[in-house]
């Protein structure tokens, strides 16, 4: 347990060191949010309602999706376990006492914190200075969508070391980030909140993992009775599912790989 | 090869086409090269294509919600979404490696650029230059046809001469801004990420008609950063439109200047900012 919390904090000391990177990812974020809410914003003032979103509840989900879209990293940067896989440094990494996924996992949850601290919340607060965000009243609704965001970090590190995982048989992981760097934003709620899809197809796309790192915390946020179940307890419920499933299909992959490879070069 | 970049001086027509040669011999290089994983450029090249598909959906969403946004008809947003996704394409293509230039400073890389006999911009801009991003170019094409087909479009000559001169403006300008906003790097070595808000955020903002984001936002992206003159305006002028935020109608002839204004304020910073740089030793 020593060395996880050790890597964790090395994980956020990391990210720390960047400061004004991080500035910049709160100015980006929060223009990506204006320009967003400003076209949803445009559109709900001539259709009010659209399956149950009004205006309010669209510019909330944007800036939360701002303020979570670099802590779950669904549009990067890949872990840098693919590259280690390509390099063959991931022997090193092998040799350590504790598990493969262990290891990275607690890496970059320490990433995630720092992240959502000094990134997620700023982002928010200008939100809610520029705009009228639907945030919750309670602390027991702010508990929830801060336990939301903790398993939607963890799917989103899942997702990213499946990514990378699959370089132990294809070497080069930038062909699945093509692909999944597409298809996750859409079905996650980033390009447009998932209630102006088609009534069917928002709730295939809500049960998918992707959704349980950005609309499933924005609906919990909202306290929308589209989340399965109906309240934010089913939506933590499916957040826990996917996290536990994602996480032990990483494990199971992880002991397949290290029986196959064969670390090049010496 | 070694033939092009071994001989920097010749006749004026030649010293002022050559970094134009070679940026092409540099791109054709990083081409070829990267065409040795024909699979691998097959798929990114395909996702990115998908990328720009995604983009224009979305707006398509958006419009059929809608119905109309501030005037503005399914088709029109169409037509305003594609272009703006054509001209910003093209513009990352060519230019959209300049916001590497924050990594060469830290590894060291600008440095072996500096001393080859070949323009340090030209180098930066076709470093790993992404051929996949062709991708992109070709639905934004294909949907930009069929929305000047589906528009209520008044053809002059005028206007079919104008179409591709506002095209190649566009282009410089997103151009300029992205090599403009890559040069914050020289001072800000960190800085990558806020260049981003400037040129994608531009290409968000200006995919929808811009006059949806009130008066202060069209008069900024007109005065300050013209990337009004991007998609915006040649819109207006292809239909026929008044400006919705009173702004006088004679800007969208503005387009072909303001595309030399600032590829020459993208020049002179990217001078300033070579001019300020310090080599970090390594």
């Amino acid at each position: 347990m020593r060395v996880y919390s050790a890597v964790y904090i090395a994980g956020l000391r990391r990210y720390s060191t960047y400061r004004a990177a991080t500035l910049a990812g709160i100015l980006t974020n929060s223009v990506f949010g204006c320009i967003n809410a400003a076209v949803l914003l445009a559109l709900f003032s001539v259709r009010p309602l659209i399956n149950g979103y009004d205006a309010a509840d669209a510019v909330t989900q944007v800036f939360v999706c701002q303020a979570l879209v670099a802590t779950v990293a669904i549009l990067g940067p890949p872990l840098d376990l693919g590259e280690r896989i390509r390099s063959g440094a991931v022997g090193t990494d092998l040799l350590r006492p504790v598990p493969l996924l262990g290891w990275w996992l607690a890496e970059d949850m320490g990433r995630a914190t720092f992240s959502i601290v000094f990134r997620g919340v700023p982002t928010l607060l200008i939100g809610t200075v520029l705009f009228d965000l639907l945030l919750p009243g309670t602390a027991g609704h702010w508990a929830a969508v801060l336990a939301s965001v903790a398993l939607a970090a963890v799917i989103g590190f899942a997702l990213r070391y499946l990514y990378e995982l699959a370089g132990f048989w294809i070497l080069d992981t930038r062909g699945i980030w093509a692909v999944v760097g597409l298809v996750g934003p859409v079905a996650a709620g980033v390009l447009l909140p998932l209630p102006l899809f088609p009534p069917g197809v928002a709730d295939v796309l809500r049960a998918l993992p992707w959704a349980s790192m950005i609309q499933i915390p924005a609906e919990i946020t909202l306290g929308k009775e589209s989340l399965p179940g109906g309240s934010a307890a089913g939506g933590l419920a499916l957040q826990a599912g996917w996290a536990a499933a994602l996480l032990l299909l990483g494990a199971r992959l992880t002991s397949a790989a290290t029986r196959k490879v064969v670390v090049q070069g010496g | 090869m070694a033939d092009l970049l071994a001989r920097p001086c010749g006749g004026t027509v030649e010293r002022l086409t050559r970094p134009a040669r070679v940026y092409a011999l540099l791109a054709w290089t990083w081409s070829r090269a990267l065409a040795q994983y024909p699979a691998s450029l097959a798929l990114m090249t395909f996702g990115t294509a998908l990328g720009a598909v995604a983009e224009i959906f979305a707006v398509f969403v958006v419009f059929r919600h809608a119905g109309a946004l501030d005037g503005f008809s399914l088709a029109e947003g169409l037509l305003i979404a594609s272009l703006a996704n054509l001209m910003f394409a093209a513009a990352d293509m060519l230019m959209g490696m300049v916001e590497g230039l924050g990594q060469h400073i830290r590894s060291g890389s600008l440095d072996v650029m500096l001393v080859r006999p070949v323009s340090p911009l030209v180098q930066i801009a076709t470093d790993r230059f992404a051929v996949r991003r062709l991708g992109r170019v070709v639905p934004a094409a294909a949907v930009a046809g069929f929305a000047l087909y589906h528009c209520d479009i008044d053809w002059t000559a005028g206007k079919v001469l104008m179409l591709p001169v506002l095209v190649v403006s566009g282009v410089a300008i997103a151009a300029s801004v992205w090599t403009a906003s890559g040069c914050l790097q020289f001072f800000v070595a960190d800085a990558r990420e806020a260049a981003n808000s400037v040129t994608y955020g531009g290409h968000a903002l200006t995919e929808y008609p811009l006059s949806i984001y009130g008066k202060g936002v069209v008069y900024a992206v007109t005065f300050a950063v013209p990337l009004a003159f991007v998609g915006w305006q040649p819109v207006l002028y292809l239909l026929d439109r008044p400006d919705p935020t009173g702004l006088p109608d004679l800007l969208r002839f503005a387009p072909p200047f303001v595309a030399v204004a600032a590829c020459t304020a993208a020049a002179l910073l990217w001078r300033l900012g070579l001019r300020h740089y310090r080599s970090t030793g390594s």
